[in-house]
């Protein structure tokens, strides 16, 4: 059995279905194909968090970028999206931290967002559950969200505008136009969107994506226990490990009450299973912020894999090796955030548009020339660590 | 049945009640008059299971919020509070 | 706190004692843990009211080396031989969390009740027919209340018994299960004198024994609390008022901390070989999570592991052969209990099924899975992981309900730190 689209998009987490959604808006037949349902994979183990990061200008443009675009969107989403805009701090427990704070605040300014510096005097009065700290960065333009139920708003919008869901469907080959199912379906699309986060991998061996496995803990219902999503400002000082495990402290406010405890990030874990020396690091960690944290009751602690790439950037656009292929993938911890910016730059690109922002950065060929070198699996660049959810 | 001089001695949402060593916190907030719980919803919940697995009878024991009141026993001076009275007084209490 | 036992037991149900005492007997390093505030289980609560059986076995464990461990809840097993617990009902500080060493374990966590969700089943008063049974053993007044008890299996007759002998008016027992079904069920208990005997004495003890067969509860109503309930048997359908519902669809096994552990579960329940071990070395299993059998079956095979796990093998093989012959009366409480198909029907588009997260029936089935549904609606999402919906979405959506992490409970997220476990990347905090 064959049938015939525009696009077919592999993978219907947040980053397939804001894909989806965009194709459908131009006009383009579209068909999304996922293995389990909706949002099933890193979409539903992370923090849903929409942030402005820096590691470098690259990312900065992007998350910017499709911040804006989510506060845009924000007054279409329905009630089971959670979208809450309680924006982020960054807090600072030294001097140095806050020296970070300020470059922070010069960076953004510059690129059209605002914050403002809390003294410890007002940070306690934001948050009064922290510790004493030196200050923090409040940027109130981020916010959170509930992501499966994004992303089911933005498939249910992809279908209204024409797009169709073949799910549960497993994908066994995609290229050539071509897209083969477990059962044997061919679908035919001028353009096939790789959208499958770590899966990615297995429809292209080869491709520089590695699993980087996180740990989040939720508690039980402590309204106003936490009003903003707080971040710590300490990988500048985390010690140089030898290690790839790493915790940072993470917190996030649910608009059920709920909080959210993360972050943890290591290589290597193929299971779901809970690394319990990781976990009481990670927690540890956040009681180090938050000392009575201890004391509420966590309902559930689970895993997630993020599809890391060498540079922090993902994977949009592209792939030089197949005329039919595109890629949007390995957003690590930001799949939730530059998931919106995503969509519209693989648009822009496919369709031959200029973007809002330069699509090049992120093009997939920037690896190519060192995969060929190395007729092997691409070595991962390396990077100062970075400790975003 | 209880003997007066044994009965242990407790507050539910500011309301003195006694009771018989051995009574659950949970029965003492029935006792009372009480519910234990408002859902997510707003509807009045009491205890299902009886045996610590519903949630259902969670009450604030002396501040500390989400305790499986079916499961701990009574002690002298204690006080519980219920959902209702915890939000009224302006959101739960957080340790 | 961290101990460490030859033998720990989990869970001090008639299982776990009789395990318990057994192996301390053999002169082994035993623990005994159990999250309530007394031993007992759901069975052998509270000092009053209990058969002779009961009291010949608490006796046995008051004079044993046993250390109890009472009011303590495993929460996670972090490594082959070592589980956490917290302590219950405390606000955490370092004495309510233990790093518990093992080297076998017995597991008798017992069973809890399905519930199966129809309007007004939310209402404060309508419990579980166990659940109300704890909560009157617990001090809830019961004398001259009116009381429904409905749903299956024998727990609805040893119920109405006890809230009888404490002057509960037990306006009805509603037994799901059709007259022919149970006419086949109680053909098998004549083979068990001690259960006839049971079944007559429970009848004597209620009143007017308004028992109903092929009858259930199929709306509670009431403003704040429950006031009355619609019964329907067969055509009939008619209402009475009651103070309280004790409703419960028969039992459903306590089988997270065995698949924490990796056992191997067969059709819901712990496969476990003669001698109670399970797949995994040192680790055994006793009582309902192998199998629902009541309170006979489960001191056999609490005694039967406990044997087996002091190597007394002999003692345990011919323990077993009783067992065996015991084997019949779970498959035919099984079959007894089947659920009618149309208990499906009873819950309304806006009944609550997932009473954590407020989650009701309309539209839920469309998720397609239980994975599904928990992450669209967070059904299933609450403090209770699932326990009281999950069994319910099995059995009105045809979903396999499962997956399990620690922690086993909801826990103090300072328990989720070892106390010995080295931080990575962490900063001293001043």
């Amino acid at each position: 059995m064959t049938a015939v689209s525009d696009i077919v998009i592999i993978g219907a987490g947040i980053v397939g279905t804001a894909c989806a959604r965009e194709c459908a808006a131009r006009g383009l037949t579209t068909t999304v194909v996922d293995a389990a349902g909706i949002g099933g994979g890193a979409t539903a183990a992370g923090m849903g968090h929409i942030v402005v990061m820096d590691d470098s200008p690259m990312q900065l443009a992007l998350t910017r970028y499709s911040q804006q675009l989510w506060r845009e969107l924000s007054l279409q989403l329905p009630g089971n999206v959670e979208f809450d805009p309680c924006g982020t701090l960054w807090v600072a427990s030294d001097e140095e931290e806050m020296g970070e704070v300020r470059r922070k605040q010069a960076l953004y300014a510059s690129v059209g967002v605002s914050s403002e510096i809390l003294d410890s005097h007002a940070l306690a009065e934001a948050e009064p559950h922290l510790r004493p700290l030196f200050g923090a960065l409040l940027v109130p333009s981020d916010a959170v969200i509930y992501p499966p139920c994004a992303a089911g708003y933005l498939l249910r919008d992809a279908v209204r505008m024409g797009a169709r869901l073949l799910a549960p469907h497993r994908v066994v080959s995609a290229g050539a136009g071509r897209v083969q199912l477990e059962d044997g379906t061919i679908l035919q699309a001028a353009y096939i969107v790789n959208a499958s986060g770590v899966d990615a991998v297995r429809l292209l061996p080869g491709l520089p994506i590695r699993k980087r496995r996180g740990h989040l803990v939720i508690t039980d219902r402590y309204p106003g226990f936490v009003r903003h999503q707080l971040v710590e400002l300490g990988y500048l000082k985390s010690a140089h490990s030898i290690a790839t495990d790493s915790v940072a402290f993470n917190v996030q406010p649910r608009r059920t009450g709920q909080l959210l405890i993360g972050s943890s990030r290591e290589y290597g874990a193929e299971t779901s299973s809970v690394n319990h020396a990781l976990l009481a690091a990670m927690v540890a960690r956040a009681q180090g912020y938050l000392p009575t944290i201890g004391d509420l009751q966590s309902i559930r602690v689970w895993t997630g894999f993020r599809a890391a790439t060498p540079d922090k950037l993902p994977l949009i656009g592209p792939w030089p090796d197949d005329k039919t292929l595109f890629l949007a993938t390995g957003h690590e911890g930001l799949g939730i955030t530059t998931s919106l910016a995503t969509a519209k730059l693989l648009v822009a690109t496919l369709l031959g548009e200029p973007a809002a922002i330069p699509a090049e950065p992120y093009f997939p060929a920037r690896f190519l020339q060192e995969r060929n070198a190395d007729s092997a699996e691409a070595h991962p660049v390396s990077a100062p660590e970075e400790f975003h959810v | 049945m209880s003997d007066q001089a044994r009965s242990i001695s407790l507050t539910v949402n500011d309301q003195s009640v006694a009771v018989a060593p051995g009574t659950t916190v949970a029965a003492a907030v029935l006792l009372a008059g009480h519910v234990t719980r408002t859902s997510v919803s707003g509807e009045p919940r009491a205890p299902l299971c009886g045996m610590g697995i519903c949630f259902e009878c969670r009450v604030t024991i002396d501040g500390v919020p989400h305790q499986r009141s079916c499961q701990i026993l009574c002690a002298p001076g204690i006080h519980v509070t219920t959902d209702e009275v915890s939000q009224r007084s302006g959101g739960l209490r957080t340790p | 706190m961290r101990s460490s036992f030859d033998i720990l037991v989990v869970g001090a149900g008639p299982a776990g004692i009789a395990a318990a005492v057994i192996a301390a007997e053999a002169g082994r390093h035993v623990g005994l843990v159990d999250d309530n505030p007394a031993p007992g289980g759901q069975i052998w609560r509270s000092a009053a009211h209990l058969p002779p059986a009961a009291h010949v076995w608490q006796t046995r464990l008051d004079a044993s080396s046993v250390v109890r461990l009472q009011g303590w809840r495993i929460f996670d097993c972090p490594e082959p031989n070592l589980v956490r617990a917290e302590r219950t009902g405390a606000a955490s500080s370092a004495n309510d969390h233990a790093e518990i060493g093992c080297g076998s374990l017995i597991l008798a966590t017992g069973a809890r009740e399905r519930f199966l969700p129809f309007p007004g089943w939310t209402l404060p008063n309508v419990m579980g027919a166990g659940g109300l049974d704890a909560m009157v053993r617990g001090g809830l007044p019961i004398a001259g209340k009116r009381v429904v008890v409905a749903g299956t299996g024998p727990l609805l007759l040893a119920v109405a018994a006890h809230l009888a002998e404490r002057q509960a008016i037990i306006v009805a027992i509603c037994e799901q299960a059709p007259l022919t079904r149970l006419a086949r069920f109680a053909a098998h208990i004549l083979t068990e004198p001690a259960k006839l005997w049971q079944g007559v004495q429970f009848r004597q003890a209620i009143p007017g024994f308004p028992y109903r067969t092929g009858c259930w509860p199929v709306a509670a109503y009431g403003g704040d609390r429950l006031q009355s309930v619609t019964l329907r048997q067969g055509a009939k359908q008619w209402s009475v008022d009651s103070e309280y519902l004790a409703c419960g669809f028969h039992l459903v096994p306590n089988t997270e901390l065995p698949e924490l552990l990796g056992c191997r579960i067969e059709d819901g329940f712990v496969a476990t070989d003669d001698l109670m071990q399970t797949s995994v070395p040192n680790v055994y299993c006793a009582g309902e999570p192998t199998g629902i059998g009541g309170v006979e079956l489960s001191l056999l095979e609490g005694q039967t592991a406990a044997l087996a796990a002091s190597g007394q093998v002999e003692n345990a093989r011919s323990l077993a052969t009783q067992r065996r012959r015991r084997l019949g009366f779970v498959r035919a409480l099984d079959q007894a209990c089947a659920l009618d198909p149309q208990l499906r029907q009873l819950p309304a588009e806006d009944t609550i099924v997932c009473r954590c997260e407020d989650i009701r029936h309309s539209g839920l089935s469309e998720h397609g899975s239980w994975r599904n549904a928990k992450l669209h609606t967070r059904c299933g999402m609450g403090p209770c992981q699932g326990r009281i919906c999950g069994a319910a979405a099995e059995f009105l959506y045809g979903w396999r309900v499962s997956s399990v992490r620690p922690p086993l409970f909801p826990v103090s997220v300072s328990s989720l730190v070892s106390a010995n476990s080295s931080p990575l990347n962490s900063k001293e905090t001043p």
